[in-house]
């Protein structure tokens, strides 16, 4: 009842965009209808999943399927509802964002094709955070992996929006060949494509070499530094409501594929966790740094995702350590603080993405720099990105605060014992206190740019605000952001549960150890949020007859201007130029010299120094060097040809015994 | 219960007079007699009594700043122990909770200067939250140092009794590394020289006072009386690391407590009459330097003991 229940929710998700594609070009009937499918359809996946997590529901189906090795074999289990929840939580919201960021009649030529593969997206996640079975896996996986091209090329017409498709496709494809390997590998030793059970893999040989493919694969997709290459671009070009699915949700498929996998191990070495630990500190505080540098709102955005996934390996980390030296507090602290940013992240990400949504829908631009003072305009959507900003930033009372709390605590509960490898753990602190300070910046900035001050440029200051049907799902973001936050205790059997699920061996630790103080962080929480109430209240009281006629105080100065006002360049400038070593910053304009200085201006540029540095080169020079090759080697002479068969016979002759 | 109003009282109303003795202090190293002790609290209910001036600019979140900016120390104290009087809150990982109030506070008064267009509050907001992303790893690794000691994560068993008698062991030499650490974050969070200069607001070097530049009237009171709290919680750090001593009894704990406040406010005093203001490109240079000073009396703290 309860896995049929859940089946027709993804059918119907995944069928959500095909009416539309039946009736014309011009009418609306094929939106409504599309968001009244995804609606239900989640509407029953919520269900069914809260049934079958049920103490007495079936939670999982078995049908045959006719391909060899494959079985249509599905499971719902807690490890698999955490990330369910939001999914099933962001793609309604998505859908109804849609009605008023994305109408058909605004957008005839794609908006057919944006809600056939968000529809198909979402159904493609269901199945993959599901599914059983590797070859069910990996068709989920391409599924995805396809619709989210087309979500991401949605403007076909653009060329950016084409480049960043195809950067993401080549990186897609190049992760799934590593999972292809995987699983190969992982039925050797199985086996059968059926996913082995918990804590039943052994490390050594093949086991590493699986972790580390899995680590490839699922870093990709996630957006892991050195990995993250598709990602900026392809969350720039995706319409905001498609960005907040793929940044909110999908990237976390690959999280879930990592902590999937190494629920596999009997016993996790050392090693694993100290990588896993390292790769989340670099893929937070660079990708924090990354996004300080971006004036693109929907790239600064994307740029976060890479230091949330940064945050939530963190938290991997610290629960792989724990489990290699035989420390549940860790362990459970650990996953559960990085299951819990998981979902935090795609609550307060695709509120972000939503506000940016609604700013760029104002002033159709996503330059932060010529925005400013929308705040008067677009009030609620003001409020909403503020509550998302402070969310993001780990910042109590919102939830974003719970999760790094809960990473906090884990680190530090490596300290006691003498000093081991596993007290590399402890580094994740200030690691995390460094990227709460980054991100700090980074929205004081967004926020303090875009919605405060004075309008820098026209478009701004004729801003509308953004209508009902986009206000909403914000609302509705916001209050689930604000309720883990207040409360939460509420998630912790949740957290607890998949905890277990992931590493059996916690099953004896009840939750009244680690995860007890979460009623009193909520309590303060409560108790900052009335104070900083009745302290608002009171100065809002005292300054209502004050006279708002005065302008900003110039210093003596009386003619200012909104172009006076601090530039994203100029603001990141100092933090940027702190880490310009690993930013590769491009500054253009002169310094300002002498009594009577020419005009002169000012602007930086911080390119991506993995694709644009690196890749971007590299990939130049190997096709360079591959011409001139086949210039040299295809020179058109018969007689070298017929050498190269005369060499390859010899060489087939010495190597074959 | 009475814990918690002794607590209050004493931040609420010992925390201006803070600002009165450094004041003072400077006074005297300049050669002057200087305003009274009670200055700050005359200046506060002057302030309290005015009406406001506001930018045509502001928006609400120019108001929400002052408010945020009182309320955070407040909250931040009852997680603290004064001295001897241990934390009327507390439980195991409040000091994370403890360092991310403070970000709040930091989050909406950069927030508010911004919110006036104003460029020179533009230009301090983005060095304020600059240098405090470089003065929170220091916290964190002098915390972690103090967990380690103390083996517990609440910050009533970092700051416990046990303090008095760790002095006295190889712990001696971590102690003594992060009290340094925490005076130099204490300076910067404060906004006091070397790193910044509390008395002027035009010099283009100024970061925490060019941001509160539009305030006026009852909103910069707040942010005054929520600075002079500020000052209070974190020197409470300071005070109880290098004075442990307790009596045992309450008003015994108390006046330690206050007279190790005095202290440390006529030190800044010293510290600020005797020191120049930093070039601004030297204030990350020294906040790196005591970040890799925690990290050192971390590596001493996890091989002595």
């Amino acid at each position: 009842m309860a896995i049929g229940l859940f089946m027709t929710g993804v059918l119907l998700m995944l069928g959500s965009g095909f009416p539309g594609l039946l009736m014309p070009r011009e009418s609306e009937g094929g939106e409504r209808i599309f968001v009244a499918l995804i609606l239900l359809g989640s509407l029953c996946g919520v269900v069914g999943t809260l049934l079958s997590l049920a103490p007495d529901g079936n939670a999982a189906l078995n049908l045959p399927w006719p391909l060899p090795g494959a079985a249509f074999s599905l499971a719902i289990d807690p490890l698999s509802a955490v990330f369910l929840f939001p999914l099933f939580l962001v793609a309604p919201l998505g859908a109804i964002y849609g009605l008023g960021y994305w109408p058909q009649r605004d957008h005839p030529n794609n908006g057919r094709q944006l809600r056939l593969f968000y529809g198909v997206i979402g159904a493609a996640m269901v199945l993959l955070l599901t599914a059983r079975n590797g070859l069910l896996f990996l068709f989920a996986w391409e599924a995805m992996a396809l619709s989210g091209f087309f979500l991401i090329t949605t403007e076909d017409n653009r060329s950016d929006a084409r480049r960043a498709g195809l950067i993401y496709l080549a990186a897609t494809h190049t992760g799934t060949l590593a999972l292809i390997a995987l699983f190969a590998l992982l039925e050797g030793i199985c086996g059968s494509f059926t996913f082995p059970p918990a804590a039943s893999l052994a490390a050594g040989g093949a086991g590493s070499a699986i972790f580390f493919l899995g680590l490839f694969g699922f870093g990709m997709k996630a957006g892991l530094m050195p990995l993250h290459i598709w990602l900026p671009g392809a969350h720039a070009a995706a319409p905001s409501h498609a960005s907040a699915l793929l940044s909110g949700v999908m990237i976390k498929t690959g999280i879930y594929g990592l902590v999937r996998l190494t629920s596999f191990y009997a016993a996790i070495p050392p090693s694993w966790g100290i990588i896993v630990l390292a790769l989340g500190a670099i893929s937070g505080i660079l990708g924090v740094a990354l996004a300080i540098a971006q004036h693109d709102i929907k790239r600064l955005l994307a740029y976060h995702s890479v230091e949330n996934i940064g945050i939530i390996t963190l938290g991997l980390g610290i629960a792989l350590i724990g489990r290699s030296s035989q420390q549940p507090m860790l362990v459970l602290l650990g996953i559960s603080g990085a299951l819990l940013h998981t979902v935090n992240h795609g609550l307060f990400k695709s509120l972000l993405f939503y506000g940016a949504g609604a700013v760029i829908h104002a002033t159709g631009s996503r330059q932060i720099d010529g925005m400013g003072g929308l705040l008067r305009r677009m009030k609620w959507t003001g409020i909403c990105f503020l509550g998302g900003a402070v969310a993001i930033c780990g910042l109590p009372p919102f939830n974003g605060f719970v999760s790094e709390w809960l990473i906090y605590q884990g680190a530090l509960h490596s300290l006691p014992g003498s000093v081991s490898a596993s007290q590399l753990a402890l580094l994740a602190a200030p690691a995390l206190a460094l990227i709460g300070g980054l991100a700090l910046a980074c929205f004081v900035k967004v926020f303090g740019l875009v919605f405060l001050g004075e309008p820098r440029q026209e478009a701004a200051a004729r801003a509308h605000p953004a209508p009902a049907s986009m206000r909403l799902p914000m609302l509705v973001l916001l209050l689930a952001c604000a309720w883990i936050g207040l409360s939460p205790w509420t998630v912790a059997p949740l957290l607890q549960r998949a905890a277990t699920v992931w590493s059996p061996s916690l099953a004896p630790l009840t939750l009244a150890a680690p995860l007890a103080h979460l009623p009193m962080i909520g309590a303060l929480a409560w108790s900052l949020l009335l104070l900083i109430a009745v302290a608002g209240f009171w100065i809002a009281r005292r300054s209502r007859k004050a006279p708002r006629d005065a302008s900003t105080w110039g210093c003596g100065y009386l003619a200012p201007t909104p172009r006076m006002q601090y530039s994203a360049s100029s603001f990141g400038d100092l933090i940027v130029g702190l880490f310009r070593v690993g930013l590769l910053t491009e500054r253009h304009g002169e310094p300002v010299a002498g009594p009577f200085p020419k005009p002169s201006t000012f602007s930086s540029h911080t390119p991506d120094a993995v694709l644009d540095r690196a890749l971007l080169p590299a990939a130049g020079g190997i096709a360079w060097l591959s011409n001139r090759l086949r210039r040299f080697i295809q020179n058109g002479h018969t007689s070298f040809y017929l050498l190269y068969v005369a060499l390859t016979l010899i060489v087939l002759f010495a190597l074959i015994p | 219960m009475a814990g918690f109003l002794l607590h209050l009282c004493l931040l609420l109303l010992f925390a201006p007079l803070l600002q009165g003795v450094i004041t003072r202090t400077k006074a005297l190293f300049a050669g002057r007699i200087g305003a009274p002790l009670l200055q700050p609290y005359f200046d506060l209910r002057r302030l309290w009594g005015k009406g406001f001036v506001l930018s045509r600019t502001t928006t609400w979140v120019f108001l929400a700043g002052p408010a945020v900016a009182l309320t955070v120390p407040v909250l931040a104290s009852l997680l603290l122990p004064f001295g001897g009087l241990p934390a009327p809150i507390s439980f195991e990982g409040d000091l994370i909770l403890f360092v991310y109030l403070f970000g709040l506070g930091r989050f909406f008064t950069a927030l508010a200067a911004l919110d006036t267009g104003s460029s020179f509050e533009g230009m301090g907001a983005a060095r304020e939250v600059t240098f405090s992303c470089l003065a929170e790893p220091t916290i964190l690794f002098s915390l972690i140092v103090l967990a380690r000691i103390s083996g517990g994560l609440s910050l009533n068993s970092l700051f416990g009794p046990h303090l008095a008698g760790a002095w006295g062991t190889g712990a001696a030499a971590p102690l003594g590394l992060i009290l340094v650490c925490l005076f130099v974050v204490l300076l910067v969070e404060n906004s006091r020289i070397p790193f910044d200069d509390p008395n002027t607001h035009l010099e283009l070097t100024m970061i925490h006072e060019v941001m509160v530049l539009d305030h006026s009237g009852p909103a910069l009171g707040m942010i005054l009386y929520g600075a002079s709290l500020k000052l209070m919680v974190l020197g409470a750090l300071l005070v109880r690391l290098a004075f442990p001593w307790q009596t045992g009894h309450i008003l015994g704990d108390v006046l330690v407590f206050l007279g190790g406040l005095l202290v440390l406010a006529i030190l800044i005093g010293v510290v600020e009459s005797t020191m120049a203001r930093l070039r601004l490109v030297r204030v990350p240079q020294i906040l790196i330097g005591t970040v890799l000073i925690s990290i050192f009396a971390l590596v001493l703290v996890l091989r002595s003991t």
